[in-house]
């Protein structure tokens, strides 16, 4: 490899250290530009280096970005499910019936649901059986009336998970769905 | 004795992958093998001499005497019981060789011929008939000494075994750093034996999936850096990548066609049942192929490109099926053992069929005769082996395992007889696949 692109790799390799943003925890209501597409960019540089860059504020799906309303079970925004099953349990149905209000009161705000599962089994089943969750509960809130263009479903499968671990204490709290409001 | 030495085409950098340089992020392996094979077959590989060869040359007889190690098939010699190193040119004194115990010798010498181009000649013996098996010169720039080392090991392993050597090959696997939910996501290339490693991807958002184009050129992969999984293709040598699928809800599990023409994939409908299509590369169509309320993914084509294993759990778990691409047909089910069988991947000759399968709670690879009665063998003893890929000579699988809560590579051989464990030095490692010849 010659000197030039190497230096190019060096100073890609550097701006990306720097300029990496991290997850921010803090609740930050979602900004209507957050789902420009291409705002997750990627850039190619001549040799094929690449980087990847997310924005910092806005970001659906983070843990504790979510936005959305609050107040009561609103604040509540995370349902989970037993192992090798998408129903839902009993004591979320209040949850899924608040959002569900609040989504028919104010239909201009859309809702993604975002399916999850515990990390054991293969990957790409696992985006299937995310999926599954996710829709799982689309379906109960058009049930009670929310229109279908409020809601769409994403499936993250095992690689998101909320908690670190090969224990069931972890597969537990892996195994949800979350929901995330957007503009 | 005339020396017939052959020249093989002198050797360049292989991978013109560029990357991030490599400083921070070396990801290097070690083996650990766990379950070696019982009558490996004892081999000399004697260091090779390099008069002249400049600082820190590759140690060619160590790379190769790793990889046929790696391979489980051989029990190289240690080097520090050789009493003498003989190279080409010297004479070789057989009986103590063999009174060493060793079925074979390899000798060599490296010289440097310019500021960065090097001549290895070697040659391999058998101990007890004295018969010269193989005797070769290969060129190589320093770059691509490794390689000359990996393709003496294929050599040296078809010569003995009867298979060829797969060790002058590539893998590529999903490295994943930090913790949730700071976690960022590399897409890596590296040798066979997990050197070399080269960043292709990098992304704050999970990648998944990697398949290798039939031509090893380029790599296809899931990403979720539009929010939802998308499919892309990267050409390697470039870094150039097209976005392939990102419809609404899922795309993801791509698996070309043995022509490269096509990728099999999984996408999802509104309501979010997963199906597998035929996407053709050239025209954007896609064919549908499956139409059933299940799960039904992870594709995997068979060698004459004219039929498709997959997942599906139309039947309640999921199980592996296979379905001919022709109208009409119908998948037929081929797994009945247990309640979780997924993720088929075909062996290069087509003999046999590796997938995951659940055995008590614990996910294991397993492999089903296909050439016989169909019966099943799980190869692997884990609790959370999935990914299985099998190298392009069908004789090892590597798969994903998790030891000590990290997630590693393993190997297998294709009879379960042979385990290792590959562990990164950083980070969690995942989803390899191994590159075609």
């Amino acid at each position: 490899m010659n000197k030039l692109v190497s230096i190019a790799c060096l100073f890609a390799a550097a701006a990306l250290l720097a300029g990496c943003p991290k997850k921010s925890t803090t609740v930050e209501p979602p900004t209507a530009g957050s789902q420009v597409p291409g705002a997750g960019g990627t850039t190619n540089a001549g040799e094929g280096a690449s980087t990847t860059t997310t924005p910092l504020g806005g970001e659906e799906g983070a843990l504790g970005a979510k936005g959305g309303p609050t107040g009561g079970l609103l604040s509540r925004k995370v349902i989970y499910f037993d192992f090798d099953k998408s129903d839902i349990k009993p004591e979320f149905r209040d949850l899924i019936a608040a959002h569900s209000q609040y989504l028919i009161a104010h239909p201009g705000n859309k809702l993604k649901l975002e399916g999850n599962t515990d990390e054991r089994g293969t990957r790409e089943y696992n985006i299937g059986l995310g999926e599954r969750r996710a829709q799982s509960v689309r379906r109960a809130m058009m049930l009670l009336g929310v229109s279908e263009t409020q809601l769409t479903t994403v499936s993250f499968g095992a690689e998101r998970p909320a908690v670190e671990g090969d224990n069931e204490e972890a597969w537990a709290k892996n195994r949800r769905v979350e929901l995330v409001y957007m503009q | 004795m005339s020396k017939s030495l052959r020249i093989v085409r002198p050797l360049s950098v292989m991978l013109l992958i560029a990357a991030l340089p490599l400083s921070a992020s070396r990801a290097e392996f070690i083996v650990e093998v766990t379950r070696g094979q019982e009558n490996a077959i004892p081999i000399a590989i004697v260091p090779f001499s390099t008069p002249g060869a400049g600082a820190d040359p590759v140690d060619v007889a160590q790379v190769v005497a790793n990889d046929l190690s790696r391979s489980g098939r051989f029990a190289p010699m240690d080097r520090k019981d050789m009493v003498e190193q003989p190279h080409p040119g010297s004479s070789i004194t057989f009986d103590d060789w063999r009174r060493l115990g060793n079925d074979y010798i390899l000798i060599g010498g490296m010289q440097a011929q310019s500021q960065d181009h090097y001549n290895i000649a070697f040659e391999l013996y058998n101990v007890l008939t004295r018969q010269r098996l193989l005797g070769f010169q290969i060129g190589a720039n320093r770059a691509g000494l490794r390689l000359a080392s990996h393709q003496i090991a294929d050599m040296v392993f078809d010569k003995i075994t009867g298979i060829r050597g797969a060790f002058a090959t590539r893998i590529a696997y999903v490295s994943v750093l930090g913790s949730v939910p700071n976690r960022s996501y590399r897409l890596i290339v590296a040798d066979s034996d997990g050197e070399n490693p080269h960043v292709v991807m990098q992304s704050n958002e999970p990648l998944m999936s990697p398949a290798w184009s039939p031509d090893g050129q380029s790599l296809a992969y899931v990403s979720f850096e539009d929010r939802l999984p998308s499919v892309y293709v990267q050409f390697l040598k470039t870094g150039e990548r097209k976005r392939v699928s990102a419809k609404a809800g899922v795309n993801q599990a791509p698996a070309w066609s043995p022509d490269g023409k096509k990728l099999a994939l999984t996408l999802s409908t509104r309501d979010g049942n997963l199906d597998v299509y035929v996407l053709d590369l050239a025209t954007e169509t896609l064919t549908r192929i499956t139409d059933d309320p299940g799960i039904d993914t992870e594709p995997q084509w068979s060698k004459d490109g004219q039929s498709l294993y997959f997942t599906s759990d139309r039947a309640g778990g999921p199980q592996i099926y296979k379905v001919g691409l022709q109208p009409g047909d119908h998948p037929r089910r081929l797994t009945f053992q247990g309640n979780y069988n997924a993720r088929p991947r075909l062996a290069p000759d087509e003999s046999q069929l590796a997938f995951v399968t659940q055995e008590d709670s614990s996910y294991r690879i397993a492999v089903m005769d296909l050439k016989g009665r169909g019966d099943v063998q799980v190869l692997t003893k884990g609790q959370f082996d999935v990914s299985p890929s099998y190298a392009p000579n069908g004789a090892m699988i590597i798969y994903a395992s998790r030891d000590k809560g990290r997630g590693v590579l393993a190997l297998t051989s294709a009879d379960g007889r042979v385990q290792e464990r590959l562990v990164s030095s950083e980070g969690e490692v995942q989803e390899p696949v191994w590159s075609p010849f």
